[in-house]
């Protein structure tokens, strides 16, 4: 149990009663009991129907909020607080507007007390991994949305955490984009044997990138199941995404969410107050086919 | 607290300078550029052929309103006995000290009140009371205390300054995307650095909206001033010109003051336009 790099002890976040959620009953438990382990240098996916807690869940172990109860271990020690040994990967991109590509890249390095003159050398490196070599001195503005993400993904690199931590990185981008960052990941992964926790709503995107994808029940958030993901050799085939193995995981995926979907939806259907939970679109108002599902 | 913070940042959008128009692709581009700079003035050269033609028609009193050139000679005049100098020095000083205490006080006091909430907490009320007290309505009071002399002008101009900076520093600190605090916390700052490297100059071109309308405020309310027990000033001058009916004399205040009303404005527009690139092409 203790060798795993990440280690979720019966983790419980509950959240108090604010004054918007008075009327809907009281503390929300967003995560229950939950107890997971992730394996050092491995990809690890999570699905979960939407407000199960999969952000929750990144934010405790980013040290950006604490649990209720049960505790965190990384590298066997409890997480009191944010690291430079965590990286997180926001889904909203959270590039500084007022610094160009190289300059959001360098706040990271900053943040981890590197020597000026180690910077550049460092932040040309990893625009370059990320593929964005010509702008360094591009604004976020001047860039598209896919290129922000890479300078994000750039800015964790950087100052070289130990655990990526993602959270729907790719879900406000096209589908072309999404495509070839996911491989661009897929690539850097396994050049940087890096940790990665990545949440998704994407089952295709779960079953593409990660060894393991673990599946939440809605909420209270806990692991239904943690599936192993073989698509044998991913270089040998031409498009990893036709194959039966993959077929067969995004199916065995699909049939577990399908049940909490429908128990999510069920429970939010009651209360039509909390909008910001079910917002159009996401899946839980639409039936959920095989083919395209983005569950959540 | 809420309704403190937004109200200067509408404010700010009301005051901001529209947008240049897309100049339509015109057959010849010199035409085109002399057009538009006709178009810009047209208002201000009809409104001066107004000036000049209305008084001489006898459309108007030319006692009470003579006609343009006679105002700009009775400025020429100025000018030349060094008086019109005298009196926008005095001026120029006096709203540059007050504006200058202002920033220096009323950032960091914003930028305090926008980061430490119980700090808020504490002074929202005690802001609410005095923001919307006219600072004009209190010049009786600074008299009162401070005498006639520099001081209570000064004091008043750095109080008429200080509440949009205040204001827009306040809701500057505010306004910084949740999302970046979250993602520098993220990486371990502490709350010095993430002070200085996220809040500060995320904040920096609300204030910087805030200290331009003060600096229009600053000239506003010293003229103001000046017409109380002034010796020097432009307030005093046209106040005194008035007095003494030397009519041409008190346009010529008028219209100097518009002047520098206009510069200013448009130095610290340059200004804030320099320090915030990265938002002004967002929002473009
Ligand atoms: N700060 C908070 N205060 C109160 N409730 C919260 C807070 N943050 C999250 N919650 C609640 O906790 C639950 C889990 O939220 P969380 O954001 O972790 O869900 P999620 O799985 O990431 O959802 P999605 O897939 O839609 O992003 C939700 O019901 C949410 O409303
Ligand atoms: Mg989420």
């Amino acid at each position: 149990m203790t060798t795993d790099k990440i280690y979720f002890d019966r983790v419980t976040k509950t959240f108090p009663a604010g004054a918007a959620r008075r009327a809907t009953g009281g503390a929300v438990t967003a995560v229950d009991r939950l107890t997971l382990g992730v394996r050092a240098g491995e990809f690890l996916v999570v699905v979960g129907p939407s407000g199960c807690g999969k952000s929750t869940l990144l934010d405790l172990l980013g040290g950006l909020s604490k649990p209720t109860a049960g505790q965190i271990l990384v590298d066997g020690r409890p997480v009191t607080g944010p690291g430079l040994d965590r990286g997180i990967v926001f889904q909203q991109y959270a590039l500084l507007p007022w610094r160009t590509a190289a300059g959001n890249v360098a706040f990271g390095l900053e943040a981890k007390g590197v020597p000026r003159a180690d910077r550049a050398e460092l932040v040309a490196r990893h625009l370059d991994l990320v593929g964005l070599r010509g702008f360094a001195e591009r604004y976020p503005h001047e860039l598209s949305g896919g290129m922000k993400q890479r300078v994000a993904i750039a800015r964790s690199l950087a100052y070289d955490p130990d655990i990526l931590l993602m959270d729907e990185p790719f879900a406000a981008l096209d589908a072309q984009t999404r495509d070839s960052l996911q491989d661009e990941l897929v690539r850097i992964w396994e050049r940087t044997g890096k940790t990665i926790v990545f949440i998704t709503h994407g089952i295709d995107e779960a079953v593409h990138l990660g060894q393991r994808v673990a599946v939440m029940t809605s909420r209270p958030g806990r692991v239904k199941q943690v599936i192993e993901i073989d698509l044998g050799d991913r270089s040998a085939v031409a498009d990893v995404r036709s194959s039966d193995a993959f077929r067969h995981h995004r199916h065995q995926i699909w049939s577990l969410l399908r049940d909490e979907v429908r128990a999510a939806q069920a429970a939010e259907r009651p209360s039509t107050t909390r909008t910001e939970e079910a917002p159009a679109g996401r899946g839980t108002s639409a039936p959920v086919r095989a083919e395209e599902a983005r569950v959540g | 607290m809420v309704d403190i913070a937004e109200r200067p940042t509408r404010l700010a959008a009301a005051a901001a300078p529209p947008a240049p128009v897309d100049a339509p692709a015109p057959a010849s581009r010199l035409l085109g550029l002399g057009g538009r700079a006709l178009h810009r003035t047209a208002a201000l050269l009809a409104l001066a052929a107004v000036w000049e033609t209305a008084p001489r028609a006898g459309l108007v009193d030319r006692v009470f309103l003579p006609p343009l050139s006679e105002v700009l000679g009775a400025w020429g005049q100025l000018l030349r006995s060094g008086q019109l100098a005298d009196h926008v020095g005095a001026s120029l000083t006096r709203s540059l000290t007050g504006l200058g205490l202002a920033v220096l006080t009323a950032i960091p006091l914003g930028l305090l009140i926008g980061w430490y909430r119980p700090l808020a907490e504490l002074l929202s009320p005690l802001l609410e009371v005095f923001r919307n007290t006219a600072a004009l309505a209190l010049l009786p009071v600074f008299v009162l205390i401070l005498g006639l002399g520099e001081t209570s002008k000064i004091a008043l101009v750095l109080y008429a300054c200080s509440w949009p900076i205040l204001l827009n520093t306040v809701a500057g600190v505010k306004g910084v995307d949740p999302l970046l605090v979250r993602s520098a916390r993220s990486m371990g700052l502490d709350h010095l650095r993430l002070f200085q490297k996220v809040i500060l100059p995320g904040a920096v071109p609300t204030i910087f909206t805030g200290v331009r309308l003060a600096g229009a405020y600053s000239i506003l309310v010293l003229v103001a001033a000046e017409m109380v027990g002034a010796k020097a000033g432009l307030g005093y001058l046209i106040n005194y010109a008035q007095y003494n009916f030397a009519i041409p004399d008190m346009y010529a205040g008028i219209i100097t003051i518009s002047a520098i009303g206009l510069v200013v404005n448009q130095l610290l527009v340059a200004v804030e336009r320099r320090f915030s690139t990265w938002r002004v092409d967002v929002t473009a």
